[in-house]
């Protein structure tokens, strides 16, 4: 295995824009703190996020990592690259020449996807405890180790985003294309939803939600960890229940994140069948 | 003899094309093989199904005893396809370090193998930069870091100049003399002629010969032969038992031979039937020859 990680780390350490995205990434994940203890100016109406209760603990942990979740994107044009590179490059063939097997060439890149979410979720955990350590009204410990499978979750969320990506990257073997499949797969997804909400207008149902829009992976995925708006509120008017706040429907559920591991078990078996089976 | 790899029956269809029909033969340890087939004989295909980049159809394929997966027996082997494959944001050095860690070798071989391909002094310039010459040298010493049973050619000077041509082939006769088992595919007869000693010859996926590149035409060779009445001497030669086919070319006769005859003799026993011969060369077919007969029988 540490031969694997060995093998992919020295493919991506002379990759510049790799490198690059990578690195942005981390700052920007950083830069969250930088934003919230930013006061803003509105016409003489100073407001200062971190003062709106959204770093206390343990609202702080789920508000951190929806919000550090959009970032993903950056990693994932890293690992959609990496991927897609490999065949373009024809550098996968001349792996496979050299000795490695389909199985490990896979295993590398499923290492580095894990790795990098490992990577991403242990600073999401630092940025965080330091956040909430300066702004937080609460540091009692059982407050602060409270709601922390949000951290978890991020997690799960993001080994399964990437697991997609490095998918696409195999089936499509064009950097571009396949993150504009990503896209496209997207917007399919909010088709799907579009309907579902009209037959729920229409026939005053959520079904479709229950049998078909919960399972699709990118929904799946986003539902491991909900807008935390609606809680912020419910934080802010119960400032001092907020044990009450387990109760709200934006907690995260053990059956989300068994669709996104059975997802995740998915994209590496496609991807496998897909090394696999191609001629190159 | 030690064997490296045998192919049993292999064969890969593509949809309705059958790129390699029912091929067998095996790798001895010490000769240099050439694979010898026009455009499109199923060469590369081959050389993939056993490299691991492309599955066989049905068939069989072992490397040296059989005992080993085939990734684990390449680590053992060295293979350059075609056209050669890198990073190109690697440097020269870097990328030959990745391939040392994937065949889990020490890197301390790097500079030894760029120094025989002749690119010691561009080992830090990025991979992209390299000409076609260049690319396909580190390919070589690429394939050469593990000090391998066998070296696997896929078409290495497709595509260069005739100064690359020459340094590939220079240093392939390098590594031959060294006593490394070559396979070496190619659709360039005179490459192969030079440097190979047994041949496997396919057509259309088919094999039409495997062994030795002298004992591949059974043939006793052929007289080149002229004199002031080509009829007489066409008519004496096909009464004559020793000859088989005779064909008139550039108004020369050509007598091949069903039965091994010298020029001495032959010369002697024309003159005594009463022809002066003023052209008389005696020939063995050279190795395009030989392959054009070979492949052109089938048609």
């Amino acid at each position: 295995m540490l031969r694997l990680l060995t093998i992919e780390f020295h493919k991506l350490r002379y990759n510049k824009a790799a490198k690059i995205l990578t690195i942005t990434y981390f700052v920007l994940l950083t830069a969250i703190s930088l934003i919230a203890s930013y006061e803003f100016n509105f016409g003489g109406v100073h407001i200062r996020l971190a003062d709106q209760g959204i770093f206390n603990f343990p609202y702080i942990w789920h508000f951190n990592a929806w919000f550090a979740a959009w970032l993903k994107l950056f990693l994932a044009i890293v690992i959609v690259a990496i991927m897609a590179n490999e065949y373009t490059n024809r550098t996968l063939k001349q792996n496979l020449i050299d000795g490695l097997s389909k199985k490990e060439f896979l295993a590398s890149k499923f290492l580095t996807v894990v790795i990098f979410s490992l990577l991403s979720t242990v600073f999401l955990f630092i940025v965080s405890l330091i956040l909430g350590l300066i702004f937080s009204d609460f540091n009692e410990f059982s407050i602060i180790t409270t709601d922390l499978e949000y951290i978890f979750a991020y997690f799960i969320k993001l080994v399964g985003f990437f697991s997609f990506c490095m998918f696409l990257g195999i089936l499509i073997k064009r950097s571009a294309f396949a993150l504009g499949f990503l896209i496209f797969w997207q917007i399919i997804e909010g088709v799907f939803k579009l309907i579902s909400s009209l037959f729920k207008w229409k026939f005053d149902t959520d079904i479709l939600d229950k049998i078909v829009i919960q399972f699709l992976p990118l929904e799946s995925m986003s539902n491991l960890i909900k807008e935390p708006f609606t809680r912020l509120s419910i934080v802010q008017s119960t400032m001092n229940q907020f044990n009450e706040s387990s109760e709200v429907n934006s907690g995260v559920h053990w059956y989300e994140i068994l669709i996104v591991l059975i997802w995740t078990g998915i994209f590496l078996s496609l991807s496998y069948y897909l090394l696999k089976k191609r001629d190159l | 003899m030690e064997t490296i790899l045998t192919l049993q029956n292999l064969t890969k269809r593509f949809g309705a094309i059958t790129a390699v029909n029912d091929l067998s033969f095996t790798i001895k340890k010490g000769n240099v093989y050439g694979i010898l087939g026009p455009n499109g004989s199923g060469k590369s295909t081959t050389l993939g199904i056993v490299l691991n980049v492309v599955n066989k159809t049905t068939g069989n394929f072992k490397w040296f005893d059989g005992n080993t997966s085939t990734h684990q027996a390449l680590k053992k082997v060295g293979a350059i396809i075609e056209r050669p494959n890198f990073y190109p944001y690697m440097t020269a050095a870097q990328n030959l370090k990745l391939v040392c860690k994937i065949k889990g070798v020490t890197p301390d071989k790097i500079e030894e193998k760029l120094e025989i391909v002749g690119l010691l002094d561009r080992k830090d310039s990025a991979f992209s930069t390299f000409s076609l010459g260049m690319k396909q040298r580190l390919a070589i010493a690429s394939a050469l870091l593990n000090d391998p049973e066998i070296l696997i050619l896929d078409e290495p000077t497709n595509g260069l100049d005739p100064q690359g041509i020459h340094q590939i082939r220079e240093i392939i006769k390098v590594i031959a003399a060294q006593g490394t088992t070559i396979l070496l595919a190619s659709h360039l007869l005179d490459e192969v002629e030079k440097v190979c000693s047994h041949v496997v010859i396919i057509r259309n996926g088919i094999k039409l010969y495997s062994g030795p590149v002298d004992e591949m035409n059974v043939n006793f060779g052929f007289f080149e032969l002229n004199s002031n009445q080509n009829s007489v001497l066409k008519k004496w030669l096909s009464d004559h038992s020793g000859f088989g086919e005779i064909k008139e070319e550039d108004d020369k006769l050509i007598a091949y031979l069903t039965q091994d005859i010298d020029a001495e003799s032959l010369n002697k026993e024309v003159f005594e039937a009463g022809t002066i011969l003023t052209h008389l060369v005696k020939r063995k077919e050279s190795l395009e020859e030989q392959f054009l007969q070979l492949t052109n029988n089938l048609n």
